[in-house]
């Protein structure tokens, strides 16, 4: 470690493999990960379990996507899980009304336009996006509770679950969704206008003002982008259940946030990737479903993800002071 | 200054109180039960638990960080308090859990105040971890307290003088934390932490310290509340704390407690959870179903916190 960290100061000479995992460091955490539970467990490293711990991590995924886009702004957005149960629920509350297609379309339409209204408030108030959204976790999932009149709704024609079958050799449609999203906006953040805006804003706020950014448009750009990929989640969730639970995504903003700092993007803003995004879902995946195949209780999983979480945070911190020096 | 601009003035200043009065006389004339003494003491009964965890999360709060970790470690405490109850008897188990809150706010406040990590991340990985030690603990299942006549159920049943002693619990912590916050070097240091951190460092005082201590008291407020949960339920699931450190944060910020840090007070943090128990009750009573109120604290919760913003700064749109 003391080798890697010393190696870090000279980074300019290095490999660009070796530099690029130096700044996306939850890559190696992975890898480490991915060599532990081989050795541990016969059933981890085949090509079956590994497109199962994609597609596991796909909806935690997806949300962290636009998580990202609106970290990487310096906000925070809390409403994702409930409004994933929002368009979960009226992706098959509506099909027996208007029809599949419709009511999917519904249901991606009331995420966007959620993101919409919690930008809108945000920038409109110059509130905390924390209250706001927090305002808004516990309105959507009242909104969910009263579409749903608190029960589990189930899909009538079950051909609809068989999207979620899909595949393409081990990936299964919702990992690829997952995959290709990523890339999408990957590619948004580092070639577009909006991706270089995305980073000036969430770095210094006054001078992306001065440099003539059109701040408050493009943070309600960034949370219709995170209300609508919620939706996406909760209408990818709906296809793998084929029922809608009122208290489905409880929490998962929260394991959202912690897959998404895991990466490395940081919660002040200015700084962060998809790359960093994927690598700190697919980890919180991957030790999730190496310790389920090792046979250890709920509760040895709960105290891991806490410690690792706060090691993480530690080495990060770290890496950071060794590399400022 | 003439009337109209002294009413203007007023609202501006307690625009919440304000329109908390209409809201309770439009439920009042709507329903014969809410307007009576029996009513009231029961929505601060209900109150209770909520507001202890927000005494001490306000603490945390104004020194502009966060304390999501408060939910599990309610649920940590109440099963330790019930299952100790009847490993060790009613005294050592209240002292247990107050040392425990104590000792769960103070790892908090070590990785916030001292090493200095993100409050956000920490508190999230303490809820994580921390239902993972309620488990662990109990193994999973429900516990109950066997000896039902125990005097241990006086926190959350027992009554003084017709008053609920959770309301009286709740309403002296809350005096004492006012008093802490107001009249003391240590709450002035909370205020200047949240205010500015690297001025309050530079007049030698020792932030990191005032961090750690806002951290304990969270803990320890958190450990009252637990002891009225496990003496009103006289027992504990798994899950009895979860989502709580939202509820709380969201009475919090009713108040008009700016989460930035800096500002706020105790009576804020009562006046808000007091107002989101009032909320709840006015629309059962009013007939409409629970998760209505839902609905219409994520309306309040925008509508008073923008409102609050916009006359500090004198325009509602920023």
């Amino acid at each position: 470690m003391t080798a890697m960290l010393g190696a870090s100061r000279s980074s300019a000479h290095l490999p660009r493999v070796t530099n690029w995992l130096l700044r996306n460091h939850i890559w190696i955490f992975l890898a480490i990960a991915i060599a532990l539970f081989s050795f541990a467990s016969p059933f981890f490293l085949t090509l079956n379990n590994l497109g199962n711990v994609l597609t596991q991590a796909a909806f935690i995924g997806i949300l962290a996507i636009g998580m990202t886009m609106v970290m990487i702004n310096g906000e925070i957005d809390l409403s994702v899980g409930a409004t994933l149960a929002l368009a979960n629920a009226l992706a098959i509350g509506l099909q027996g009304v208007i029809g599949v297609w419709p009511a999917v379309f519904c249901g991606l339409l009331a995420g966007a336009g959620l993101g919409f209204l919690n930008g809108s408030i945000i920038v409109l108030s110059g509130m905390h996006s924390f209250v706001v959204t927090l305002g808004a976790l516990i309105g959507i999932r009242g909104l969910v509770f009263v579409y749903t009149g608190e029960n589990a709704l189930m899909v009538e024609d079950f051909s609809y679950t068989e999207y979620a079958d899909i595949s393409w050799g081990p990936l299964s449609l919702t990992a690829l969704i997952f995959l290709g999203l990523a890339l999408f906006f990957q590619w948004i953040l580092a070639w577009t206008r909006h991706g270089r805006e995305a980073y000036s804003v969430g770095d210094n706020i006054n001078a992306a003002f001065d440099a003539g950014i059109n701040i408050k448009r493009h943070k309600i750009i960034n949370f219709t982008i995170c209300g609508a990929l919620a939706a996406v989640a909760g209408i990818l969730l709906s296809m793998r259940l084929g029922t809608a639970e009122p208290n489905a995504g409880k929490i998962w903003e929260l394991w959202t946030i912690i897959a998404v700092v895991l990466g490395g993007t940081r919660l002040q803003g200015g700084f962060g990737n998809m790359w960093m995004t994927i690598g700190g879902v697919l980890t919180l995946a991957v030790l999730r479903n190496g310790l389920r195949l090792l046979n250890t209780p709920n509760y040895v999983e709960l105290m891991v993800m806490g410690a690792f979480l706060i090691l993480a945070l530690l080495l990060d911190r770290f890496i950071s002071l060794r590399m400022a020096k | 200054m003439d009337r109209s601009s002294a009413v203007i003035a007023l609202v501006r200043r307690h625009g919440l109180i304000v329109a908390f009065l209409i809201f309770i006389v439009l439920v009042s004339a709507n329903s014969p039960t809410f307007l009576t003494v029996g009513n009231f003491l029961d929505v601060i009964r209900q109150t209770s638990i909520t507001g202890m965890i927000a005494l001490g999360v306000t603490f945390v709060v104004i020194t502009g960080r966060f304390d999501l970790s408060v939910g599990s470690m309610l649920t940590l405490l109440t099963v330790v308090v019930v299952d100790q109850h009847n490993a060790v008897g009613p005294g050592l188990a209240l002292l247990f859990v107050l040392v425990g809150g104590m000792v769960l706010g103070a790892v908090n406040g070590l990785l916030i105040g001292f090493i200095g990590l993100n409050a956000l991340i920490v508190t999230l990985a303490m809820l994580s971890f921390l239902q993972g030690l309620t488990l662990l603990y109990s193994g999973g299942a429900n516990v109950n307290i066997a000896d039902a006549q125990s005097w241990f159920a006086l926190f959350g049943r027992g009554t003084v003088y017709n008053i609920p002693v959770p309301v009286l619990i709740f309403l002296a912590s809350a005096a004492a934390a006012s008093f802490l916050l107001r009249k003391t070097i240590f709450g002035r240091t909370v205020y200047a932490v949240g205010g500015n951190e690297v001025a309050t460092r530079f007049s030698g005082i020792n932030s990191r310290w005032t961090i750690f201590l806002a951290y304990v008291l969270s803990g320890l407020a958190t450990a009252g509340a637990a002891i009225i949960m496990g003496s009103r339920v006289m027992g504990a699931q798994n899950t009895i704390g979860q989502g709580y450190e939202l509820t709380v944060l969201a009475g919090v910020v009713l108040g008009g407690t700016s989460l930035i840090g800096g500002s706020g007070s105790i009576w804020r943090t009562v006046l808000g959870i007091i107002m989101l128990g009032f909320i709840q009750n006015g629309l059962l009573l009013l007939g409409y179903p629970y998760y209505v109120q839902w609905l219409v604290t994520w309306f309040v919760i925008i509508a008073a916190v923008w409102i609050d913003l916009g006359a500090k700064r004198g325009r509602l749109f920023a």
